[in-house]
C-alpha cells in the first residue's frame, strides 16, 4: 500500500457562504485576494515537501474557475515539486485531456517533469467534472471521445522513438509528431484513470493496465468499480492490472476530540455550493440516468453526500478520521471491504484546516498509522507493459 | 414526436431519421425546436386543414439517429435537404423554430428548389454583435429559473409534467436536451459562415418573433432578418421564445397572411 498527501488547494477566505450563490465556475474573482492566494500556494507547497519528508507520495489535481481548488495547472504544481522533492512518487489526477484539447502539449510536459523528477512521475488522465466544460467551453456531450482520443494519442506519442508520425483524428490533427524530450521511463510513466460510475470506461482502464482511482464513494460502490476493474483484465486473460486507488478525507490526531474537530473542518469540500445549471450540463451522462434525473430518481453525488451525518461517512469509508490506531483500524477494514487496493490517496487539507493541523494530522498518519498499513498485499503488480500494447 | 399523425422511419444517407405526416394538401415542412413542443401543440392541427404537415424530427432529435460526424446545424441542413428530396416534395413552405429556424436557413442558402416560402420563428443562427456581446442568452450558464423566465412571457408555461411520460418519451425529452448541445455548444448558437451566405436566400421568408423573447431578443431577431433579402419581420406581443404556443392567434394570423 502506498500513502499518497493531497490537497485540492482551497481558497476558503470567502464572504459568509450562505450569501453565495456558488463557489464555482460564476464566483466574481474580486472574492480573490491574490497576497492570499500567494500565502496560500507557497504554504499548500511547503506541505507537500513536509509529505515528501515523511515518506509519503504526493498528488495533485486541476480545476478552474473555481475556490474549491486554486490550482489551475496541475503540471505547474508537479514541476515545482520534481524540482523541489527528491523522495515521493508524484502524481497528477490528473490531465484534463478532454478540456485542454492539445494532448501532444500534455504528452510534452509529462515527459519533461517525468526527466526532472528522474522518473518520479506517475500520469493521471480524467475526463473533468461537470462544471468543468464551463471554464474550459468543452462539448459536454462528448468528454469520453476526447478523453480516450488525448489518451491513445499521448500514449503513442511516448513510444514513438524511431520516427516522426502523423495524426488525424476526430478531434486532435497533428503533423510530425516527434517529442522532445522523451518520458524518463520507459516507455512512459504509470498511466491512472479516474470514474465513478461508468464500468465500460473502468473495465477498459483495466485492460490497458492504466491505475484505476475513485474518490468519496461508498465502499459498497468502491468495491463494485474495483472488482468490475480486476474482472476485466482476467476475463481478458492479460497479465495484470495497473492497481487500485482509493481516495477518502482523512484526518489524525492524538484524541477522539481533536479528530472530529479536524474532520468536520475537512467537510468544507463536500458542502461546496454550486448553482445546480453547473452539476449536469447536457449530455454529460448518458441519456439514461438523465431520464432517472427527470423522474427524480438520480442525483449528483456530492448533493447525496451532503445529506449525510459524520458518522455515516466514516462508516461508508468515505471519511476516515481519529487516534493513529483507529485510522488504522479503519483502514484495514475499508481495504477488506473493497476487495484491497494499492493505493491511499488522502485529502488531509480542505477548507480552513490550518497548516499546524494539516501537518501534525500527517505527521502522525506517516509516523504511526503508515507503517500499520504498508505491508498490506497490493491486489496486482504496476504493469506499464501492458498499458503500452 | 407526438405520434398524432403518421410516423414512418426513412432512410437518409444510412441514417433512420423520424418523420410525422398529417392532414393533406400542399406540402409545409415544419422544422420543430430544440424542444419538440410543436408537435403535441393545437396550431399544427390548424395547420393540418390547409396544408399536408411533414415534421421530420433533424439528427439526434425524436428518434432520429445521431453519428458522430454530424456536429452542427449546417451539417444537419444536408440532411433536411435529402429529407425533402426522398419525399418527393415541391413548392415547399418551410417553418422553422429556434434551432428549427436555423436550419432552415441552413437550407435555403443552399438549394431553394423545392422550398417557395420560408417562415422563421425565433431562430438562432448569426452572430449579429462583437466578440464580448452576448446576442443570445446563454442557457447553458444560467440557472433553470432564469432561463424560464427568459423563454417563457408567463413563466407558468414553462412547465412540463415529466411524471405522465413513458420511457420512452422521456428518452426523447433527454436526447433532445443532449443534442442541442452536441450541436450548439460551440460557436454558441451561431455558424459564422452563414450571416455571409444569406444573400443567396431568393424566396419570400418572413420572420416572425415573440416580442417577450429574451433568450433571442426581438432586437436579434430584426438584425437577423435584415441580412435576408427582402424579409419582413413581425413580432407578436404577449409572447417569448415561443409566439406560436403562447399567442397562438396572433401567431396564426401573421402565419397565414404570409403562406396563404
Amino acid at each position: 500500500m502506498r500513502a499518497w498527501h493531497f490537497t485540492e488547494m482551497p481558497y476558503p477566505n470567502l464572504p459568509p457562504l450562505e450569501d453565495l450563490s456558488t463557489m464555482r465556475v460564476s464566483l466574481a474573482n474580486k472574492h480573490f485576494d491574490p497576497k492570499i492566494g500567494a500565502d496560500l500556494y507557497n504554504r499548500y507547497l511547503d506541505e507537500y515537501m513536509i509529505a515528501d519528508d515523511l515518506g509519503l507520495d504526493l498528488l495533485c489535481n486541476e480545476h478552474h474557475q473555481t475556490a474549491t481548488c486554486i490550482d489551475v495547472a496541475a503540471p505547474l504544481t508537479a514541476a515545482i515539486l520534481a524540482r523541489q522533492t527528491s523522495k515521493g512518487r508524484i502524481c497528477i489526477l490528473g490531465n484534463p485531456i478532454a478540456n485542454r484539447g492539445d494532448p501532444i502539449r500534455i504528452a510534452e510536459e509529462m515527459a519533461m517533469i517525468d526527466c526532472i523528477s528522474r522518473g518520479r512521475l506517475d500520469v493521471g488522465f480524467v475526463r473533468g467534472v461537470p462544471y468543468e466544460v464551463f471554464a474550459a467551453n468543452s462539448n459536454p456531450t462528448e468528454t469520453v471521445e476526447r478523453l480516450w482520443e488525448g489518451i491513445d494519442l499521448c500514449v503513442k506519442a511516448w513510444g514513438a522513438v524511431e520516427e516522426p508520425f502523423n495524426f488525424e483524428g476526430r478531434f486532435t490533427h497533428r503533423r510530425a509528431v516527434n517529442l522532445w524530450p522523451r518520458p524518463y521511463q520507459t516507455p512512459h510513466p504509470a498511466i491512472w484513470m479516474t470514474g465513478s460510475s461508468d464500468l465500460e470506461n473502468i473495465k477498459k482502464a483495466a485492460a490497458r493496465g492504466y491505475v484505476f482511482a475513485t474518490f468519496l464513494q461508498p465502499h459498497t460502490k468502491v468495491k463494485w468499480m474495483f472488482d468490475g476493474y480486476r474482472s476485466a483484465y482476467h476475463d481478458m486473460g492479460l497479465p495484470g492490472g495497473g492497481g487500485t486507488a482509493y481516495m477518502p478525507i482523512v484526518f489524525t490526531a492524538d484524541t477522539e476530540e481533536e479528530a472530529e474537530k479536524g474532520a468536520r473542518e475537512l467537510t468544507w469540500y463536500l458542502n461546496a455550493k454550486t448553482e445546480p445549471q453547473y452539476r449536469n450540463p447536457p449530455g454529460y451522462v448518458p441519456v439514461d440516468f438523465n431520464v432517472n434525473a427527470l423522474k427524480g430518481t438520480f442525483t449528483g453525488r456530492t448533493d447525496a453526500m451532503r445529506a449525510k451525518t459524520m458518522e455515516f461517512l466514516k462508516e461508508e469509508g468515505v471519511m476516515v478520521y481519529g487516534t493513529p490506531d483507529s485510522v488504522a483500524k479503519q483502514l484495514k477494514r475499508l481495504y477488506d471491504l473493497v476487495g484491497g487496493f494499492d493505493h491511499l490517496l488522502m485529502m488531509q487539507q480542505a477548507g480552513w484546516l490550518d497548516h499546524t493541523r494539516t501537518v501534525k494530522s500527517m505527521s502522525l498518519f506517516a509516523k504511526e498509522v503508515y507503517p500499520q498499513i504498508k505491508d498490506l498485499a497490493r491486489t496486482q503488480p504496476l504493469n506499464t507493459k501492458v498499458a503500452a500494447e | 414526436m407526438s405520434g398524432r399523425g403518421n410516423v414512418q422511419m426513412i432512410t437518409i444517407a444510412g441514417l433512420a431519421i423520424e418523420i410525422e405526416r398529417r392532414g393533406a394538401g400542399r406540402p409545409l415542412v415544419l422544422l420543430a425546436s430544440e424542444e419538440q413542443l410543436e408537435s403535441a401543440a393545437p396550431f399544427v392541427d390548424e395547420l393540418a386543414k390547409k396544408f399536408e404537415v411533414i415534421m421530420p424530427s433533424a439528427p439526434g432529435f425524436g428518434t432520429s439517429d445521431r453519428p458522430d460526424w454530424l456536429t452542427n446545424p449546417n451539417d444537419l441542413s444536408y440532411i433536411m435537404l435529402d429529407v425533402i428530396d426522398a419525399l418527393g416534395l415541391k413548392d415547399v413552405t418551410l417553418v422553422g423554430f429556434a434551432l428549427g429556424g436555423w436550419i432552415a436557413l441552413e437550407m435555403a442558402v443552399k438549394n431553394t428548389t423545392s422550398i417557395s416560402k420560408l417562415v422563421l420563428v425565433d431562430a438562432y443562427g448569426v452572430k449579429i454583435g462583437g466578440a464580448y456581446d452576448r446576442d443570445i442568452m446563454d442557457v447553458w450558464t444560467s440557472h433553470p429559473s432564469k432561463v424560464a423566465a427568459a423563454k417563457w412571457a408567463n413563466p407558468e408555461n414553462a412547465k412540463r409534467d415529466f411524471s405522465v411520460m413513458d420511457d420512452a418519451q422521456l428518452t426523447v425529452v433527454a436526447r433532445n436536451m443532449e443534442s442541442f448541445a452536441r450541436f450548439c455548444w460551440s460557436p454558441y448558437m451561431h455558424n459564422p459562415n452563414l450571416r455571409h451566405r444569406l444573400h443567396r436566400v431568393n424566396v419570400p421568408t418572413l420572420f416572425i418573433w415573440g416580442e417577450k423573447d429574451a433568450i433571442t431578443p426581438p432586437a436579434y431577431g430584426e438584425a437577423y432578418s435584415k441580412l435576408v433579402p427582402g424579409a419582413k419581420f413581425v413580432k407578436i406581443a404577449n409572447a417569448g421564445h415561443y409566439p406560436h404556443l403562447e399567442a397562438t392567434d396572433a401567431f396564426m394570423s401573421a402565419l397565414n397572411g404570409f403562406i396563404n
